[in-house]
């Protein structure tokens, strides 16, 4: 997909750089929870004050493996599509979803319990940033410029004579 | 993209194209190889240590006639043991309902209405303030049953209503209550400490083993899965040799320092005050000393008894570790000088000199740990309970977490490859990562926080007092011998003795392991010691 955004080289050039942080980021967590069986985001979901029935529900015995799946999951398929630069948009989208549930579950917002944090935020943390970077990219897609895109284009473009 | 590029790849593209492979195959790999680093270690760690944190089966089947309880004290404990066996007060379940639907995570309605079913009917109570006694009666009473009170705890063992009672007054009455319904042939459960003195822990137990009925000691931590993890970890030996126990009470509020309500329908009238005297000296009417007794050593056992019962016995159940051979204790009344005469700041050093956990050194190196009870009612610092191993530390209270000591024998290996690290425990068991809890006050946090509250079984919540009356009715069902018999209440009850009389002589008290008795103390009879109402003996 292009962008109707007029970018300079530079500015075309750091957005690559910030989807290739984000997907690096999202594809670490996402095979090191693959290779590490013990690992479980029940405590995290089942701490949740916001929409606690929804998060307690998501975190039951009954749900928590198909939770845990999915979650490693959709982590990896957003790191693959931003590293890959392919159908990076719907990997945009999955990375923005899983980001603001893991806001809704422990917001910073004031009075509400911070967990697994090591800074100070206010309303503003830093799920919400990297959502709000998935935004921006899900907009700006690059991988036409620096990715599979580009080869994918090229390969399903029409025959030139 | 230019028109006459299309379907003509330069390697410029191409190398644009793929760049995000490599990167995908290196995050991969550390993904990965971090995974599996961590899987193996903590499987090899698991695998070295090889604790069964699986919970007990079940005490036996309810079925049957119901059992007939007579409820003996309707103050504070006793509605909380009548809850554990299915029965709620009615201002309790009010207010219960109310709570619950201000605050959705308290669970404490839930919990009670969840919990089994334990086929027993409360006939009798007795209770000596007119008010307690009829709520009692109002609140438990059915078309089926009607709950009947009696004057004395005599008339109450001596009918043929009662199957079995729990004992639940003030501590000057459990042993005498619980020889006279053993003696009428009926089950007991008493609350902690098992005794107000040395004389009649002896009777108490002489009662017990002429009886051919159940009893059990109210030490519910017996049930709580931490402990019974605890008990795994100490029989593998993965401690080491254990020097050092330590064990605290933190309370700063007027609940935790016994500065109970005190009732305004209390009076001479309606209180039966010359049997709650009983054998401590007659005073006057004193509402102040009918609700909050535990302030006085006429009718309590100060921190000793009161709060150091449950600490010793819950290293106890552990380590079996018996009776200290000597008790040395100091402390004041230091934060509520407010009349009474047991102290509120304590330390209780407690011997064991023959006593060891196990070793992995040179064969005779280690023998002999000491316990250390430190308590004040003035500081809610969360001082944890420690046990203190050579190879390993381990932090029991409602969650059990295991440290290996940087300079340990047994895992000297793993810490060097870091393996293992003295900083991240090497073990955790946690029953409520799965949820969170509600906790209502500071003092029931220090109950919960001890393990003294609730446990898990099958991912739920349950009362751990609810289980150890379920183990009491079942041995008197189905056989058996419960968890917190008279062995272990004697034990429990001359320990705590051995601290209240330390302290009030200001002197090192023994015991004589051969003679099963306390050292006598020239001058001094131990048993008036205790009772006497002043806070020391000079």
């Amino acid at each position: 997909m292009e962008t109707d955004i007029n970018l300079s080289k530079i500015g075309r050039n750091s957005l690559v750089l910030l989807r290739i942080l984000i997907g690096w980021h999202f594809l670490y967590e996402g095979v090191l929870k693959l290779y590490n069986p013990a690992w479980t985001s029940k405590a995290y979901l089942s701490s949740a004050e916001l929409l606690r029935p929804l998060f307690q529900w998501l975190s039951s015995d009954a749900m928590i493996h198909l939770v845990d799946n999915l979650n490693i999951f959709s982590l990896m398929v957003v790191g693959l599509s931003l590293l890959l630069g392919l159908f990076e948009r719907i990997g945009s989208v999955f990375g923005i979803c899983l980001l603001l549930i893991y806001y809704i579950a422990h917001p910073a917002l004031p009075g509400a319990s911070q967990v697994g944090t090591e800074g100070s935020y206010w309303i503003i943390n830093k799920n919400l940033i990297e959502a709000t970077a998935l935004f921006v990219l899900y907009h700006i897609p690059t991988g036409s410029y620096f990715g599979l895109n580009l080869l994918r284009k090229i390969l399903l473009a029409p025959q030139t004579k | 993209m230019s028109e006459n590029k299309k379907n003509n790849w330069s390697r410029r593209d191409l190398l644009k194209g793929i760049a995000g492979v490599p990167i995908v195959g290196s995050v991969w790999w550390a993904g990965a190889s971090k995974g599996i680093n961590n899987t193996q270690a903590r499987d090899s760690i698991l695998k070295t240590l090889n604790i069964n944190a699986s919970p007990p089966p079940p005490s036996g089947p309810m079925a049957g006639d119901p059992i007939r309880i007579g409820i003996i004290g309707f103050g504070i404990r006793g509605p909380q043991l009548c809850r554990a066996l299915g029965f709620g007060q009615k201002s309790w379940l009010t207010s219960m309902t109310e709570a619950a639907k201000k605050n959705p995570k308290d669970t404490r309605l839930s919990s009670f209405l969840e919990q089994e079913h334990l086929n027993v009917h409360i006939t009798a109570v007795c209770d000596l303030f007119d008010v307690r006694a009829q709520d009692a009666i109002d609140s438990f009473s059915t078309d089926e049953v009607k709950v009947q009170r009696f004057g004395t705890h005599q008339e109450l063992v001596e009918s043929n209503i009662v199957d079995a009672v729990v004992i639940a007054t003030p501590d000057h009455w459990h042993a005498p209550i619980a020889i006279a319904a053993l003696q009428a042939g009926k089950h007991v459960y008493v609350e902690k400490p098992m005794t107000h003195n040395i004389k009649e822990t002896y009777a108490l137990k002489d009662a017990v083993e002429a009886s051919n009925v159940v009893f059990q000691v109210g030490h519910q931590h017996r049930q709580t899965q931490s402990f019974l993890t605890a008990q795994d970890v100490v029989n593998k030996n993965i401690l080491g040799h254990v020097s050092l126990i330590q064990a605290n009470t933190n309370r700063n509020d007027d609940n935790g320092a016994w500065q109970y309500p005190i009732h305004e329908k209390a009076n001479p009238n309606t209180v039966d005050w010359k049997q709650f005297i009983g054998n401590a000296p007659m005073v006057p009417f004193n509402s102040e000393h009918f609700f909050r007794w535990r302030k006085w050593w006429a009718y309590g056992s100060g921190l000793s008894g009161d709060l150091m019962s449950h600490d010793y016995d819950r290293v106890n159940c552990i380590l079996k570790m018996g009776i200290p051979s000597s008790v040395v204790a100091s402390g004041g009344i230091y934060t509520h000088r407010d009349g009474r005469n047991v102290p509120d700041v304590m330390q209780v050093n407690m011997e064991f000199p023959d006593f060891s956990t196990g070793s992995s050194q040179v064969a005779g190196k280690e023998k002999g740990m000491t316990m250390v009870y430190s308590a004040t009612l003035g500081n809610q610092y969360g001082r944890t309970t420690a046990f203190m191993g050579h190879d390993a530390t381990m932090e029991v209270g409602n969650s059990l977490t295991i440290y290996a000591d940087s300079k340990s024998t047994k895992f000297k290996e793993k810490l060097i490859s870091e393996e293992m690290d003295s900083n991240i425990p090497i073990y955790q068991y946690d029953p409520a990562s799965g949820s969170v809890d509600g906790v209502t006050s500071a003092t029931a946090k220090y109950f919960a926080d001890k393990g003294l509250l609730w446990t898990y079984r099958d991912g739920k919540r349950v009362d751990s007092t609810h289980l150890h009356l379920r183990e009491w009715l079942s041995c008197i069902r189905n056989g058996g011998i419960p968890s917190c018999n008279i062995k272990e209440g004697f034990e429990e009850a001359i320990s705590s003795h051995m601290g209240g009389l330390s302290y009030k002589l200001g002197r090192r008290i023994d015991w004589d392991k051969t003679k099963q008795e306390i050292v006598r103390v020239e001058g001094y009879n131990l048993d008036e010691v205790l009772l006497e109402n002043k806070e020391k003996i000079t």
